[in-house]
């Protein structure tokens, strides 16, 4: 099997700044009265799935959302601290639409689509203006204006922010507009259900497959269309800031099933993350990058030095990011950054009782500004940090290490959000749309909300339109039998095997291989050995897996199983991918690939392109297809941060 | 350190459950409790018995899916944290600890130390929103809000639905949880248009399925997020207004 | 293995306002808390009135006469004291009933015992913030309601002994604590008493929604005051009989009084 596959990005015409209200202008609508004949599956209920079942409902399609967790509250958008991005310019700091537009352009090194860009920066500060009417508490000036502040080394401040729980803000905003619509009726809730299968038939989706998680029955919904808004798949991992739950299973079961996921080996290593302190460890912990503003970043020079860290003089620390990067010193961007903490590790530099991390020192700090400053602008970081570690870190300087944290990569969409698959839409951090190789800081959530407040709900009425008087298929079709026995096939499977180990152990070990050799530097060598180690794995954990209990109740060990089926799959494709991509761009750092500095090698003349990569069947690896990537308006440069 | 676990085990909803005890060997300081029933889960699979069913999401706080009664305080000993944030390194070496689910009619159990929190989604879903929808917001900084009211907005809004106050009230009232969404919208100037239909109408919901409060102030104690009692004032006294108000002059206060 | 559902009491029809205040929990508490307040202001007035034990048999003899003249002549005698009565009786009744309801509820919506033991929770709730005050709210106003039973009988309709003479306030108390385990059911129900306003004189703040970060402070401090008042003031009583600082006297005053009606 071969496919070909039609990327038509369908990009409006006109110039950067029109294209979007060209497409509003031009784009097919859905009559009010006529919505409430159209079904529509959200599947995810973070901020692009939850912002989008509301909005959908308020304008009056009945839609159904499903989500595994308890309540749509906990989708892991909840987690994101910083804040969110928007081109308000209420700092009269010399922002604008366009310069959000061209910050995020460059920021992702070049591989991101410009007009998916520029409405994504359009659209920045209707969000904003969204979220105030829907109580969203921002932090205010003592005047009760919006206050602002400076995130990931941008040069203005547009960053909105609620204290350090912004997407929990965010997200309750969201998810009490959907509470609203479910309360009133259009939408219905499927709460603790996971999306197991997407249903394709007569070439476009017309449903999906879903399981229970407390019954354990396997049921069949059929729609419109489908969006998937199921966030990212840093958990492949398995040691990522992500929730413990997250996957990629939605995604990966639409890929599967026809469509394309593009650049899968760009994902990003956030740099202030807490280390790993034992081999039990279940996730790893994010302490805002705002720490960087004041915290001095060093390595002792000696790797044999094993002296506590205040005593060791000045003149035997390596402050390393001041040193190579002395313009941007210790706020370098997250990729450069990550790597360097990266290279002292690997040169055995690194600190703490498993040498896996390096100091991020506030002593200077607290000498300059005083204990109280310092704990004004940081103590719940500082707390957070003690609470986790044992450590005062007012005392001992903090010990802090990169971790896999976003996934730009994600299911290939073109500029309304749909998929390969006619009818199949994604939106938020499960399409890969808009951050190119490299995200700024604080623009997941602005991307997410557009997708669901205002770009999704907008373009699906293009897709629905000419099925006006068309019902959603019966689930008696055998397309929808198929799949149904496909996703009992798969539970029986694993409940069968009868091994002796969790999914947890074949996880660890799989994240183990992707960190090693697809994380933060990647070469030929490594992610050959990669992919058949990931192969090994596989096959061990069809021969080795137990789950206990009955696939008819709720079984947390067959769900984490049905997870790692298809991560498995995933490293594949990112392996692959990241061979394919012999340059050094963004989040992906091809050893190969370097300047003689050791700096990121991009290399524009050969991979100004999007990776899409269609599913070649079980065990065949993906084909590559190529989206040539255009810049009209931000002509590519080299970053430079020193 | 090593560890005995009492944990309750219940197969499902309708089964009777029980205490069952375990020995916890070898465990870290450095791990957190969640990662402490990790490792005694998977040497449970290991063992080829079924593993403890509990909750957990994000392991950092925020998300509210994690709950356990540990020895007898909502989410442990540490004040201020959720289950997941708290370590071992607070226990001793030889502890007998006792795990059980949350216990309030309104949390049925689902497995094990698993409960059904889906009461509180009803409770928002009663009035627990501004109605603005999607398009129609004014610019943002029309509305002015004085930092102290948003900052009281904010400390309210902080709950992360839990569930621990109603565990740990004595009355199984969930109070604490309500008045923060309650008071979260109704100290902003967004949300005055709504505000007495919100509170009337989340209220009676939520008595619907909880207890009533008899301001024990426990629920403050456990909650994570350490969400002030003073909400729940506020917002009985919002109710009260609400049951004799004349809505048709609202308008008159916004 | 089955979804389950919280058990959802199903709503009311409410009846039009005022009533429907009273239909509701919070409402209820309202309620409760009105009526414990009412109820405080009564205990501690009745209380200041009692103090005149301690100036005399003739001081409380007159201020008997003057809760009875109170309100006249606009209205006859007595009339007021009756309608005052109703009112104290209107918020007992209210006090207790709502008390019981919302102690109903509670129960349905706490398993109490956990299938297996008698406790809720296992490892034994540890409590932080409740304390033995807010805990034991329903027994401590079990106490004082059978007590004001008692105390009515006792001095009121003087059912507890032969010497008890209607008017003779002094007296009739003086005699009354003169036996040992009266005094001591007084001593104990003021007990009760006290921790029950210890907690209900702070609770009634938070019912009544009367929160603000200037004075919320001193929330505390007010049920403090008030518990100690009525705790000082109320056992001071049976205790300065049976130490005999107060004794009995020969109520010359009732002659008088009796005396002077002649005349009149
Ligand atoms: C620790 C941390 C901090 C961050 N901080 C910031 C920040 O400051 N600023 C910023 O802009 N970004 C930040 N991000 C990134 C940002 O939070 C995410 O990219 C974004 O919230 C993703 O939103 P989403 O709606 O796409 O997906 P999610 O919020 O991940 O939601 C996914 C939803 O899909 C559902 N789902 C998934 N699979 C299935 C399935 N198979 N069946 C049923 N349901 C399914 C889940 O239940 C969930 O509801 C941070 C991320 C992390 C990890
Ligand atoms: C003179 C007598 C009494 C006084 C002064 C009094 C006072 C109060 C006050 C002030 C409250 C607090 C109300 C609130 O929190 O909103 C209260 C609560 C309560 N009272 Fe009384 N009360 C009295 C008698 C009784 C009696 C006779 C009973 C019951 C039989 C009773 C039972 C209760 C109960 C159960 C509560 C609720 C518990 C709580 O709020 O924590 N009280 N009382
Ligand atoms: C030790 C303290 C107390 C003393 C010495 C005391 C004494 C008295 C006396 C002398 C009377 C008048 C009887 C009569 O009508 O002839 C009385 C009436 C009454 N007392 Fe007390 N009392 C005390 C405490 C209390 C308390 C704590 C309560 C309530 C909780 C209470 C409730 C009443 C009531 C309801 C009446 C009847 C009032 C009336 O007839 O209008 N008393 N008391
Ligand atoms: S109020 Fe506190 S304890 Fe209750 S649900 Fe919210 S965060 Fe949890
Ligand atoms: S513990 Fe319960 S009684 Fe009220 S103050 Fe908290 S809800
Ligand atoms: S797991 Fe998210 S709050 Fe504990």
């Amino acid at each position: 099997m071969s496919t070909t596959l039609n990327l038509d990005s369908k990009i409006p015409e006109g110039g950067i700044d029109e294209k979007w209200s060209n497409y509003l202008f031009n784009h097919k609508l859905v009559n009010p009265s006529n919505r409430r004949k159209f079904d529509i599956i959200v599947v995810g209920t973070g901020l692009a799935g939850a912002a989008a079942a509301a909005t959908l409902g308020e304008q009056g399609y009945n839609v159904k959302v499903f989500t595994y967790h308890d309540s749509p509250r906990r989708a892991h958008s909840i987690a994101a601290q910083g804040g969110i991005n928007a081109a308000k310019n209420y700092k009269n700091d010399g922002d604008s639409v366009f310069r959000l537009f061209y910050d995020t352009v460059k920021g992702g090194d070049y591989r991101s689509r410009e007009a998916n860009v520029h409405r994504l920066a359009e659209v920045s500060v209707n969000i904003i203006d969204q979220c105030a009417a829907a109580g969203v508490p921002f932090a205010r000036e003592y005047g009760g204006l919006l206050d602002n502040r400076s995130f990931g080394g941008a040069q203005v401040s547009r960053t909105f922010y609620a204290r350090g729980q912004t997407g929990q803000q965010l997200l309750l905003g969201a998810y009490q507009a959907l509470a609203r619509q479910i309360g009133s009726g259009p939408v219905e809730l499927h709460n603790r259900s996971e999306l197991l299968d997407v249903v394709v038939m007569d070439g476009a989706a017309r449903g999906v497959i879903v399981r229970d998680m407390i019954t354990g029955e396997i049921s069949a919904h059929s729609a419109h269309a489908v969006v998937l808004a199921t966030g990212g798949y840093c958990n492949v991992y398995y040691l990522a800031t992500m929730a413990k739950m997250c996957n990629v299973t939605a995604a990966w079961r639409a890929h599967r099933k026809g469509a394309a996921f593009a650049n899968p080996c760009f994902t990003q290593i956030h740099p202030t993350c807490i280390p790993q302190s034992d081999e039990f460890q279940s996730k790893l912990t994010l302490m805002s990058e705002s720490l960087r503003n004041d915290g001095r970043i060093w390595v002792p020079k000696n790797p044999d030095d094993t002296r506590a860290a205040d005593q060791i003089p000045e003149d035997e620390r390596d402050y390393y990011l001041e040193r190579i990067y002395p313009s941007f010193g210790n706020l370098a961007p997250r990729d450069v950054s990550s790597r360097a903490a990266k290279r002292a590790v690997d040169a055995g530099q690194g600190v703490g009782p498993l040498k896996n991390g390096v100091y991020l020192d506030f002593a200077d700090a607290i000498g300059r500004l005083g204990e109280n400053v310092v704990r004004d602008r940081y103590s719940n970081l500082f707390d957070m940090y003690a609470n986790i570690t044992g450590e005062n870190p007012y005392k001992t300087p903090m010990r802090i290490y990169p971790a896999p944290h976003y996934a730009m990569g994600g299911l290939w969409v073109d500029y309304e959000l749909q998929t390969t698959i006619p009818g199949l839409f994604a939106a938020g951090e499960a399409n890969f749309s808009d951050h190119g190789a490299n995200r700024l800081g604080a623009s997941a959530l602005m991307q997410g909300l557009a997708d669901g407040y205002f770009v999704l709900p907008n373009t699906i009425s293009s897709y629905l339109a000419p099925l006006l008087s068309t019902t959603p298929v019966s689930t008696d079709e055998p397309a929808f039998a198929e799949a149904i026995s496909g996703v009992e096939d798969r539970v029986n499977q694993l409940v069968s095997i009868g091994g002796t180990k969790g999914p947890d152990h074949f996880h660890r070990e799989l994240g183990r291989i992707m960190w090693n050799e697809c994380g933060m530097a990647r070469n030929e060598n490594g992610l050959q050995k990669a992919i058949s180690e990931i192969g090994a794995i596989e096959e061990e954990f069809y021969k080795d897996l137990r789950i206990p209990g009955s696939r008819y109740e709720y079984n947390q060990t067959l769900e984490k199983a049905m997870r790692v089926v298809d991560f498995f799959e995933l490293g594949k494709t990112m392996c692959q991918d990241a061979l394919d991509r012999e340059e050094s761009c963004g989040g992906h750092f091809r050893e190969e690939y370097q300047t003689d500095e050791g700096e990121a090698a991009r290399r524009d003349d050969l991979f100004s392109y999007v990776s899409a990569y269609s599913y070649e069947g079980q065990g065949e690896a993906p084909k590559l297809h190529k989206e040539h990537l255009n810049y009209e308006y931000v002509k590519p440069t080299t970053r430079s941060y020193k | 350190m090593n560890l005995t676990l009492k944990v309750w085990r219940q197969e499902s909803p309708d089964a009777a459950g029980r205490f069952e005890t375990y020995d916890a060997p070898g465990i870290k300081d450095d791990m957190s409790f969640l990662e402490m029933l990790d490792v005694v889960n998977e040497r449970l699979i290991e063992a080829g018995d079924e593993p403890i069913t509990f909750e957990s999401d994000c392991r950092e706080g925020i998300c509210g899916t994690c709950g356990l009664m540990i020895n007898g305080r909502a989410h442990g000993p540490v004040k201020g944290a959720a289950a997941c944030q708290l370590h071992m390194r607070v226990f001793n070496d030889g502890d007998m600890i006792t795990i059980e689910p949350w216990r309030a009619a309104g949390f049925p159990v689902i497995k094990d130390c698993a409960v059904d929190r889906q009461a509180f989604d009803r409770i928002v879903e009663s009035g627990g929103y501004i109605s603005a929808p999607t398009g129609a917001a004014p610019d943002a900084n029309l509305q002015l809000i004085p930092k102290d009211a948003a900052d009281a907005a904010m400390d309210a809004a902080a709950c992360i639905g839990c569930g621990a106050c109603v565990a740990a009230c004595p009355n199984s009232a969930a109070q604490l949880f309500t008045s923060a969404k309650v008071q979260h919208l109704a100290l902003l100037p967004q949300g005055q248009a709504e505000r007495y239909s919100r509170v009337k109408n989340m209220v009676d919901t939520m008595e619907s399925f909880f207890g009533s409060c008899t301001n024990h102030g426990e629920c403050e104690e456990a909650c994570p997020k350490e969400i002030s009692i003073d909400f729940i004032a506020m917002m009985n006294r919002d109710y009260v207004s609400a049951m004799g108000k004349n809505r048709k002059l609202a308008g008159q206060h916004m | 293995m089955r979804r389950p559902e919280p058990p959802r009491r199903a709503p009311r029809k409410m009846y039009p306002w005022p009533l429907n205040l009273y239909q509701t929990a919070v409402g209820k508490k309202w309620v409760m808390a009105l009526t414990g307040l009412g109820l405080i202001g009564f205990v501690l007035a009745h209380m200041a009135g009692n103090l005149k034990l301690y100036m005399g048999a003739e001081d409380i003899f007159d201020y008997g006469e003057f809760l009875k003249e109170m309100g006249s002549p606009l209205i006859p005698k007595t009339h007021l004291l009756w309608i005052l009565r109703a009112g104290l009786l209107t918020m007992f009744v209210l006090h207790i009933h709502s008390a019981y309801s919302l102690t109903r509820l509670n129960a349905a919506s706490n398993p109490k015992a956990n299938p297996t033991g008698q406790k809720r929770y296992e490892g034994g709730q540890e409590f932080a913030a409740a304390n033995f005050a807010s805990r034991s709210m329903r027994w401590t106003g079990v106490i004082i309601a059978l007590y004001v039973i008692f105390h009515l009988l006792d001095l009121t309709w003087g059912a507890t002994s032969d010497g008890w003479v209607k008017t003779d306030h002094y007296n009739n108390i003086v005699d009354s604590f003169q036996r040992v385990p009266v005094a001591i059911i007084y001593i104990v129900a003021n007990v009760a008493l006290a921790i029950h306003i210890f907690h209900g004189a702070w609770s009634m703040f938070q019912s009544l929604g009367l929160t603000s970060p200037m004075w919320n402070h001193i929330r505390r401090y007010v049920a403090y005051g008030v518990s100690a008042a009525i705790l000082i003031g109320n056992v001071s009583f049976p205790v300065a009989v049976l130490l005999g600082i107060v004794d009995h006297v020969e109520p010359t005053y009732l002659e008088e009084a009796s005396a002077l009606l002649a005349l009149i």
